[in-house]
């Protein structure tokens, strides 16, 4: 909770917003009311065509926090962050950034956002240097400021001994932090991030994990994307579980895994059925779930205390008991739990290779 | 004034510059043209002529010079419907996604491009043009050092307003289409009737009616007569044809490409407004 306190303080209102302020997230009467939210967006819907990719999203985003869209690959992520960041049109819905409509006001919508694209957007005709000061200048960002700011911003990274070399010379990770870079040289108040850390490699993806967190300490706020369970465990502050076009849950990470209950308890045994019916009817588990070799128990209570009874039940019953495992309720579960399919099924676990280099 | 088109100005030329053997292999063509369809053609063209009487009173310029002009206009129309491409690529690979989501009005894209092709463009005909004196062109013959200078300055303008008009025009075909392949298809369609009704390599007054008319509205042929009226003369003769060509016309096929790149700039600024990149 400390942790979260210092960025309920907004400068711009000198408002505190404590934790009990959750609830203002939630529609009252089919309005979102929170002063100090950054990004509002209601009855939000997208269609290409006869493809529905957005079905009407509602969400807010509060200043200086970390807001992460989970879903797998099609859920309508990219797609989302395309509308907010107007590269497409508004069809249904009504979207509020950094105080102004994006319907009515995209040019200052467009001055107040940063953006860091799914697929590689850099020019490989173009040097590192040159890459960072192209998007100062589009932001009509003076000459001393941009230089000032592409040292700052090269350091950040760890880029300068980049500093003059054709984009197209860089490794995959040198790419994205270059495009972090730059998502950063105008100082948004806003950054959307789309998949930042896709295909990288478990050390780049940690340290791109700290500049989030340093950008974000400094008061960027951040709308991030992603299908990898654990980046929006680590990283957010608040969590939306998207699938088919749909937010399915809002929360904060602890709060998405606590509705699964305290404990999650993996069984395999001799009647996955019979051993199902047996423990739904204790008041101490919460659900019951069907994996394909065994079962998925969510209890209320420490699981640690719980096993031995659940083993003794079952073994009363005359089922045999060949596996268990317990653990505490992880992302993936939760994932599993609102959307009834496993994430990895769409191919999470899949190497997922970013675009080799254009041209 | 926002001095976004600056920017995008700018970057164009940076890789302009950066990747000289673009410059050279756009180069290579025109340079080809004059050295051989040129030559080979003014030896034919000068023993048919041969026998025909000296028209009097009037200069005769071989028809190397007269192709040259013709080379020069055909150089920069190639390369101004070429020029959109770069736009088509930003936005396939995803490039203009960057541009596309910054506070730089869309219109300042198509000026800064424009620009640059235009001063491409310039380049390139400076080039050509010194390429065709080394070869044998007689352009600005018994000219004063001043006249010279005016008849490049009006050059100038001509190539670049004709070059402005005909880029617009490939950024609102790149901006609408989806493959690098389809622009080229469509794009060396649509050189061809520019370049035949023209009078970059051969004279229109003996064209049939129809043909006239067209070559009459081509800008092309506006091109060519303007760089002709500057660089040889408002009367001269050349394979047996004698063109004149009033300083009033020429001012009458300026304002013609300025009409011809302001209407061009309409279509690619609507273009621009319907272009979704994702
Ligand atoms: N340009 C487009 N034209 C037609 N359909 C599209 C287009 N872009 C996306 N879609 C469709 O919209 C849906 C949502 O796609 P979107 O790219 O938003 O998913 P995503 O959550 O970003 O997925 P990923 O994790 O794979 O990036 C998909 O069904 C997709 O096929
Ligand atoms: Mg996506």
């Amino acid at each position: 909770m400390a942790q979260v306190s210092h960025k309920g303080f907004t400068e711009a209102k000198n408002l505190f917003i404590t934790e009990d302020s959750i609830f203002l997230r939630e529609k009252v009467n089919g309005v979102l009311v929170l002063e100090d939210n950054i990004i509002e967006v209601n009855d939000l819907e997208y269609s290409f065509g006869e493809i529905k990719a957005v079905d009407n999203i509602n969400f807010v985003v509060r200043r200086g926090e970390i807001f992460s869209f989970l879903g797998p690959n099609g859920a309508g992520k990219s797609t989302v962050i395309n509308i907010l960041t107007t590269l497409l049109p508004m069809q249904k819905g009504k979207v509020i950034i950094a105080d102004h409509d994006l319907r009515t006001e995209p040019e200052k919508v467009r001055e107040s956002i940063g953006i860091v694209f799914q697929e590689l957007t850099l020019d490989r005709d173009m040097t590192v240097r040159e890459t960072l000061e192209y998007h100062g200048r589009l932001y009509s960002m003076p000459k001393a400021q941009r230089q000032a700011r592409v040292n700052e911003l090269l350091n950040l990274v760890e880029l300068e001994a980049k500093r003059n070399v054709l984009t197209r010379y860089l490794s995959g990770g040198m790419k994205r932090r270059l495009e972090i870079a730059r998502g950063l040289m105008t100082r948004p108040k806003v950054l959307f991030m789309d998949e930042p850390t896709i295909g990288l490699d478990p050390q780049t993806r940690i340290r791109i994990w700290d500049y989030v967190r340093d950008i974000n300490r400094e008061g960027t706020t951040i709308f991030l994307t992603t299908h990898y369970m654990d980046e929006a465990d680590q990283l957010s502050d608040y969590i939306s579980i998207i699938d088919h076009g749909q937010i399915i849950a809002t929360g904060k990470p602890w709060e998405l895994k606590n509705a699964l209950g305290q404990d999650v308890i993996y069984l395999e045994t001799s009647d996955n059925q019979g051993a199902s019916d047996i423990l739904k009817k204790l008041e101490t588990v919460r659900g019951v779930r069907d994996k394909s070799k065994g079962i998925i128990v969510m209890v209320n209570v420490d699981g640690t205390y719980l096993l031995p009874e659940i083993m003794d039940k079952l073994r009363n019953g005359g089922i045999k008991i060949r596996a268990v495992n317990l653990k505490k309720p992880s992302m993936d579960d939760v994932f599993v739990h609102y959307t009834g399919r496993e994430l990895r099924d769409t191919g999470t676990e899949k190497a997922v290779v970013v675009k080799p280099g254009r041209r | 004034m926002h001095k976004g088109f600056l920017t995008i100005y700018w970057r164009d030329m940076l890789r302009f510059v950066r990747f000289r053997t673009l410059l050279f292999t756009s180069l290579i063509q025109p340079a080809l043209w004059l050295a051989f369809f040129g030559i080979a053609m003014s030896n034919n063209f000068e023993r048919l002529t041969a026998t025909l009487p000296v028209i009097p009173g009037v200069r005769t310029v071989g028809y190397l010079t007269f192709i040259g002009a013709g080379v020069m206009a055909m150089t920069t129309l190639f390369t101004s419907l070429f020029g959109g491409t770069v736009l088509l690529f930003d936005k396939n690979w995803g490039l203009m996604r960057e541009t596309l989501s910054s506070p730089l009005p869309r219109i300042h894209i198509i000026v800064g491009i424009g620009l640059s092709a235009m001063t491409k463009s310039l380049i390139q005909a400076a080039v050509i043009m010194g390429f065709g004196l080394l070869l044998g062109v007689h352009f600005f013959e018994g000219y004063t050092a001043t006249q010279i200078l005016i008849s490049l300055f009006g050059i100038m303008l001509f190539i670049g307003a004709f070059s402005l008009g005909f880029l617009f025009l490939s950024a609102a075909i790149a901006i609408t289409m989806e493959s690098p392949e389809g622009m080229q298809a469509v794009v060396t369609l649509l050189t061809m009737p520019f370049f035949f009704t023209s009078n970059a390599l051969y004279p229109a007054n003996s064209f049939p009616p129809v043909l006239r008319a067209l070559s009459a509205i081509n800008p092309l042929t506006h091109l060519v007569s303007g760089i002709r009226y500057f660089a040889i003369g408002s009367d001269f003769s050349s394979i047996g044809i004698r063109y004149t060509y009033t300083q009033g016309e020429a001012i009458t096929s300026f304002v013609a490409l300025l009409a011809f790149a302001a209407v061009m700039f309409l279509i690619a600024r609507w273009r621009f407004t319907k272009v979704t990149v994702t």
